[in-house]
């Protein structure tokens, strides 16, 4: 909106690996996008356009007062109101798990975008492993809560995402896998499953059938 | 008077009239030679004239939207909650005008001001003027005023559809469009209320056609079941509940098997409807409700809405109320969709609320945070 405005504070490393993972002048479709920081600064630094949805009324006002667009939506309810093929990328960060249909929604983000980037907690994560032939549900920092009053619903690991790509007949365009500084790790290069706390997939839909060129 | 809170309140304000000497062809195919429009403002104008905001008021609003006439006086202005020093729409950054529209019974130009041609109030034959109408005088008011393009344009309810009115036939003339608790048209069943609260005027014995003036009585009883009947649906079931049950006026618990004033709703209505008539004329409220009846800009653009705001070059803020029946939050995530796929920039914030269709005129913590934060960023725009 105005000038240069605030100076804004750096990405968490999660989101600076999607910034690079999109093209400067696109339009992006940010779901549970919190106050706003991505989108903020693809605006700012990448000339992107497009819309947040968050359900959170803080999280609403503070991408207002950002001056990021943002639509009071619940992520359950699907993507109704956009068309399809209306963005070139529709982001769903950290959400993916805490959905009631996870392989729905990420079927609409391609209907909707034409590419989609989903992060997730790797439930396969040697914490989690551990703690489960320990007889415990995972407390891990990428999975702080208890099992009765988490969020996540519907977890899986590395392993069961990409089974669901292939089922789903998602390709997988890119895929990032970052350790528990939400960076790319040495140890994630040897044992990547194991050592891989956030996950990162940038997905497109092949149009049956389609040449490559269509728009 | 300790209602006039320093600080808060814009204090005491003097409405004027300010004559349009332009003529103005309204959608009816009729010509005003001039106008009158009742208005008030509040804050100063910055040198540059950014920093106007454009008030639109609703079905029984008028240019009283802040402060007070009088030292005395214990009520404010209607959106006293939102408008004033360190309030949403802040009077310390913004130069906020607010009007009686055409057609209204508060000092503009009305069926209950003089016709110059017969000295006799316009009364039925007063043209029915639409929400399109209403914008283009309100623009023949910013002319006289000085101010080429608003800083923002701000309504809730019928207020929301001058607003959109604006962003689509006006586009060069609003950078920012706040759209509060509206709709891109009404439904059949809001139609269906309106013609509900017209035929109980219309049928009045003492409306005598609309020239009841002459006849120095005025069609109460009418105009009073017709603001009962708003009132139900400006209210959700949940409120009505919270606020009156079943309660009975009388303490003793005991029915009184006659219908005088029995239950607190009963008493609570009749209430509106007696103070409505007291402020309000019949033929301003048959001509609003038309207004709202006939709105629908997507109906110029083949009823496509997205086409009718493609042209729009405000940047959009809609907001909606969970409790609001009367124009749900569905009806506004139309406005939004349509916003979205003209490629408009638009945020939408659905606030928690209680009370329904009202809740735009409260100072709902959520509702005002949204505002201004948005309202914040407008003003730092336009270099307030």
């Amino acid at each position: 909106m105005s000038g240069p405005g605030p100076s804004i504070p750096p990405l968490r490393p999660e989101l600076a690996v999607i910034c690079d993972l999109i093209k400067p002048d696109s339009r992006i479709l940010d779901l549970g996008c919190g106050d706003g920081a991505l989108l903020l600064h693809l605006a700012r630094s990448r000339s992107v356009r497009g819309y947040g949805l968050e359900i959170d009324a803080a999280n609403v006002a503070a991408c207002i007062g950002a001056g990021v667009n943002v639509i009071q939506a619940d992520l359950d309810e699907g993507l109704a109101d956009f068309a399809d093929g209306s963005f070139d990328y529709v982001v769903m960060t950290q959400a993916l798990q805490a959905l009631v249909r996870p392989d729905l929604a990420v079927e609409e983000m391609l209907r909707v975008g034409r590419e989609a980037i989903v992060t997730f907690p790797n439930f396969g994560h040697w914490r989690a492993r551990l703690a489960i032939l320990n007889g415990r549900m995972p407390i891990t920092p990428a999975l702080p809560a208890q099992w009765y009053n988490t969020e996540n619903i519907h977890l899986c690991t590395v392993a069961d995402f990409e089974d669901l790509c292939r089922r789903s007949g998602w390709e997988v365009l890119d895929r990032v896998l970052l350790d528990r500084a939400h960076r790319r790790g040495p140890a994630i290069s040897l044992l990547p499953h194991l050592f891989c706390e956030i996950a990162l997939y940038k997905l497109r839909k092949p149009v049956a059938g389609a040449t490559a060129g269509l728009v | 008077m300790g209602a006039h809170e320093a600080g808060t309140s814009v204090g005491v304000v003097v409405p004027r009239r300010i004559g349009i000497e332009t003529a103005l062809t309204l959608d009816c195919g009729r010509t005003l030679p001039r106008h009158d429009l009742m208005v008030e403002t509040y804050g100063e104008l910055n040198a540059d004239r950014s920093n106007a905001v454009l008030i639109c008021h609703a079905l029984s609003g008028d240019h009283h939207a802040a402060g007070y006439h009088s030292a005395g006086e214990r009520k404010p202005g209607w959106w006293d909650s939102a408008i004033g020093p360190g309030k949403p729409i802040d009077t310390r950054r913004f130069h906020v005008v607010s009007l009686n529209n055409l057609g209204g019974c508060r000092g503009s130009t009305g069926p209950n001001t003089v016709d110059p041609a017969t000295g006799q109030p316009h009364g039925p034959d007063f043209p029915i003027v639409t929400v399109r109408d209403w914008v283009r005088s309100q623009a023949l008011l910013a002319d006289a005023l000085g101010i080429e393009r608003w800083a923002a344009v701000i309504g809730g309810s019928l207020g929301g559809m001058q607003v959109m009115q604006w962003a689509i036939d006006l586009p060069q003339r609003v950078r920012h469009a706040l759209v509060v608790a509206a709709a891109p048209k009404i439904s059949a069943q809001n139609i269906a209320f309106n013609e509900i609260a017209r035929q109980a005027i219309l049928s009045d014995p003492e409306f005598h056609d609309g020239r009841y003036y002459a006849q120095n009585v005025v069609p109460s009883r009418g105009l009073k079941l017709a603001r009962m009947l708003g009132h139900i649906t400006y209210l959700s079931d949940v409120a009505m509940r919270a606020r009156f049950g079943r309660l009975l006026r009388d303490g003793d618990g005991q029915f009184n098997f006659n219908f005088d004033v029995e239950f607190e709703v009963e008493s609570y209505l009749r209430h509106q409807g007696q103070s409505f008539v007291e402020r309000f004329d019949a033929n301003t409220y048959l001509l609003m409700t038309k207004a709202l009846d006939y709105f629908d800009p997507a109906r110029d653009y083949g009823d496509d809405l997205a086409a009718a705001f493609r042209g729009a070059q405000a940047r959009f803020l809609v907001v909606a109320f969970e409790a609001d029946w009367r124009f749900s939050p569905e009806r506004s995530r139309e406005i939004v969709k349509a916003l979205i796929a003209a490629g408009k920039e638009v945020s939408y914030a659905l606030i928690d609320s209680d009370l329904g269709h009202d809740d735009f005129l409260l100072s709902l913590p959520d509702y005002h945070r949204v505002l201004h934060s948005y309202l914040g960023r407008v003003a730092d725009e336009v270099g307030t």
